[in-house]
């Protein structure tokens, strides 16, 4: 079929042949299926299992997950540790990005491979480490070693953002501020920042949609706390109410994506205003 | 060295610029007027743009001072300097108003807010661009951003006003404009504008003087006429206009003398026979070897009977019978033309 088919003509009316099409189809649905079946069977009768297809719909499991004091502990939790770590990752992140943009100095690049490192690193790597570093410093597990742990890679992800956009923007407007009359401080305030602006909340966001579902970190630093990712699998290996966790994972999946989307959105507006200003 | 009349806006007094090896400015001395126009002509690496950037304060000589009205500025962080730059590209704030970026150095220095509008207002009337005040910088045309660039550094009233190449983004129509109204804001204003630039014919066309760079050290310091008739090096005939530059063999079939030299094309005169040639002119033979018609004038390459070869333009007058590629001419031109120069 596919030597029958004049490719110099499909790709010219930029139409791709029946073949890649179903391909991609097929990668989507791949993708995208068990997510609607994780959404289907919150609305499933059986409790026990998850049959295909299931015996009945109800929304009887809203009610039950809305009832679970541990659920909302849970949620409550993740959202506070998400937000602690976007915070700390907007701040460190953007010094960070300031000193290695602004500055020369010898060891640079092992710096820079430095603050990548922990979002390359598996983490299950970062989780031991960080384990065994609190557990020599005799610090106490708590919410506050959940939040170091997730800064680690939050912070990378806001330094990415944050380097790109001073990359792009010219190195005159900082001596142009200066040349104004403006002292470095002024500067940041006035120029820096602002230009970051759009660049620092993507990044945030992406922060917090890395650490609100992250799991294999949070079950090294973590103490008694559950986070709402490790409530779910706490849940998962019990034999009642299983469709309270696809309750939960419908709230996961709304409060990742939405600010996800909104990162997207952020940074493709000003990335048409860097492209038509140059 | 020093000026006759007036005061001496900025100074350079032994100033150098070394980069490890690279002697970006190699002990320079010069001033610059109160109120002139001042161009730093030279090409790329010759070290005119950072003569520019030791007067704003981005760079720090390694020895020597520069002056500006009479403080020693070492040491000096730009925003501590009475001088105002206008980059070369541009350097507005993308995230401001045209406004915003006129009114930046004004509300940076806490001028109220209802003053510095209207100070800004005023500033982008007098580049022509009054209304364009709530637009973003995005969307300008260059010459427009030129413009607010241009307003934003002038509404500080500086001292002294620093251009660095700033016309070199432009197209050529729009470049020749800018070039005439540079130099009438500069008239109405009355602050010294340093201007550094590569291009020969706007240094030649806006200053009052012009100061002619290479490999960190100044050639020429003077007066545009005075650069182009009497060049004081052959690096400067041969970058400021075009130059017929005589050394060794040529410069002794042409006049007689090993000496270099250099004559403009525009000074030879050309004949197709001896006749009209005056007795104390200096003469030279030859062929000609090709022939460039210009419109306004035709360029004729001569090669020189006794070896080299020279260029002449003919300015198109009248339409006459011209001579042929390949016929013998007989050139000449007075010996007050001729430029020599010291080995």
């Amino acid at each position: 079929m596919r030597s029958k088919a004049s490719p110099v003509s499909d790709r010219s009316k930029g139409q791709a042949g029946w073949g890649l099409k179903s391909a991609a189809w097929f990668g989507v649905l791949y993708l995208n299926l068990p997510i609607l079946f994780i959404i289907l069977y919150g609305f499933t009768t059986d409790d026990a299992s998850y049959s295909f297809p299931p015996p009945g719909l109800t929304t009887q499991w809203f009610a039950v997950t809305w009832a679970r004091a541990d659920f909302w502990e849970a949620l409550w939790l993740s959202v506070q540790v998400a937000f602690a770590s976007m915070l700390i990752a907007m701040v460190l992140g953007t010094f960070a990005a300031a000193a290695m943009y602004r500055f020369k100095f010898f060891g640079k690049e092992a710096v820079t491979l430095l603050i990548l490192l922990p979002i390359a690193l598996p983490g299950i790597v970062t989780g031991i480490s960080l384990r065994s570093a609190f557990s020599l410093g005799d610090v106490p597990f708590s919410y506050f070693t959940i939040v170091l742990g997730h800064a680690t890679f939050c912070i990378v992800v806001v330094y990415n953002n944050a380097i790109a956009r001073l990359r792009r923007s010219s190195p005159a407007l900082i001596e142009a501020s200066m040349d104004l009359g403006a002292d470095t401080f002024q500067t940041f305030r006035h120029v820096i920042l602002p230009n970051l602006a759009t660049a620092l909340l993507a990044g945030g966001m992406l922060a917090f949609a890395l650490s609100f579902d992250e799991i294999i970190v949070t079950t090294f630093t973590a103490g008694q706390q559950e986070t709402l990712p490790i409530w779910m699998f706490g849940e998962l290996s019990r034999p009642r109410q299983r469709p309270v966790t696809n309750v939960a994972a419908i709230f996961v999946m709304i409060i990742t994506f939405v600010p996800i989307l909104a990162a997207y959105y952020l940074t493709r507006d000003t990335d048409d205003v860097a492209g038509s200003g140059k | 060295m020093t000026s006759s009349s007036g005061a001496t806006a900025v100074s350079f007094q032994n100033v150098s610029r070394h980069y490890g090896a690279v002697k970006a400015v190699d002990d320079v001395n010069f001033d610059i007027r109160d109120g002139e126009f001042f161009a730093m002509l030279g090409p790329s690496g010759s070290g005119k743009t950072t003569c520019l950037r030791l007067i704003a304060g981005f760079e720090q000589p390694t020895a020597g001072h520069v002056v500006v009205h009479g403080v020693n500025m070492n040491g000096v962080p730009p925003y501590d300097r009475d001088v105002n730059t206008v980059f070369q590209d541009y350097a507005l704030f993308p995230h401001m108003t045209v406004l915003d970026n006129v009114a930046y150095g004004l509300m940076i220095r806490k001028v109220p807010v209802a003053q510095r509008r209207q100070q800004a207002e005023e500033m982008l009337e007098m580049v022509a661009l009054g209304g364009f005040g709530g637009r973003k910088p995005s969307q300008l045309s260059g010459g427009q951003r030129q413009r607010v660039a241009l307003a934003r550094a002038l509404v500080n009233h500086p001292k002294v006003l620093l251009l660095d190449e700033p016309l070199g983004a432009l197209d050529l129509k729009l470049r020749e404009q800018m070039q005439v109204e540079l130099k009438a804001i500069q008239r109405r204003v009355g602050i010294t504008f340093v201007y550094v630039t590569h291009d020969q014919g706007e240094a030649l066309s806006m200053s009052d003087r012009v100061a002619v760079f290479n490999q960190g050290k100044i050639e020429q310091l003077a007066s545009p006429i005075e650069l182009y008739e009497k060049p004081a090096t052959t690096f400067v005939a041969g970058f400021v206009g075009i130059s017929n530059l005589l050394e060794g063999a040529a410069a002794r079939a042409a006049t007689g003398a090993e000496q270099a030299c250099s004559i403009r094309p525009e000074k030879i005169h050309l004949e197709r026979s001896d006749a009209a040639i005056p007795a104390d002119a200096m003469t030279a033979r030859g062929r000609v070897s090709s022939i460039l018609y210009l419109g306004a004038n035709t360029r004729y390459e001569v090669a020189l009977e006794g070896g080299g070869e020279l260029t002449v333009t003919l300015q198109n007058r009248e339409a006459h019978a011209e001579p042929a590629e390949g016929e013998t001419v007989q050139l000449w031109w007075e010996a007050r033309h001729l430029m020599r120069f010291a080995q």
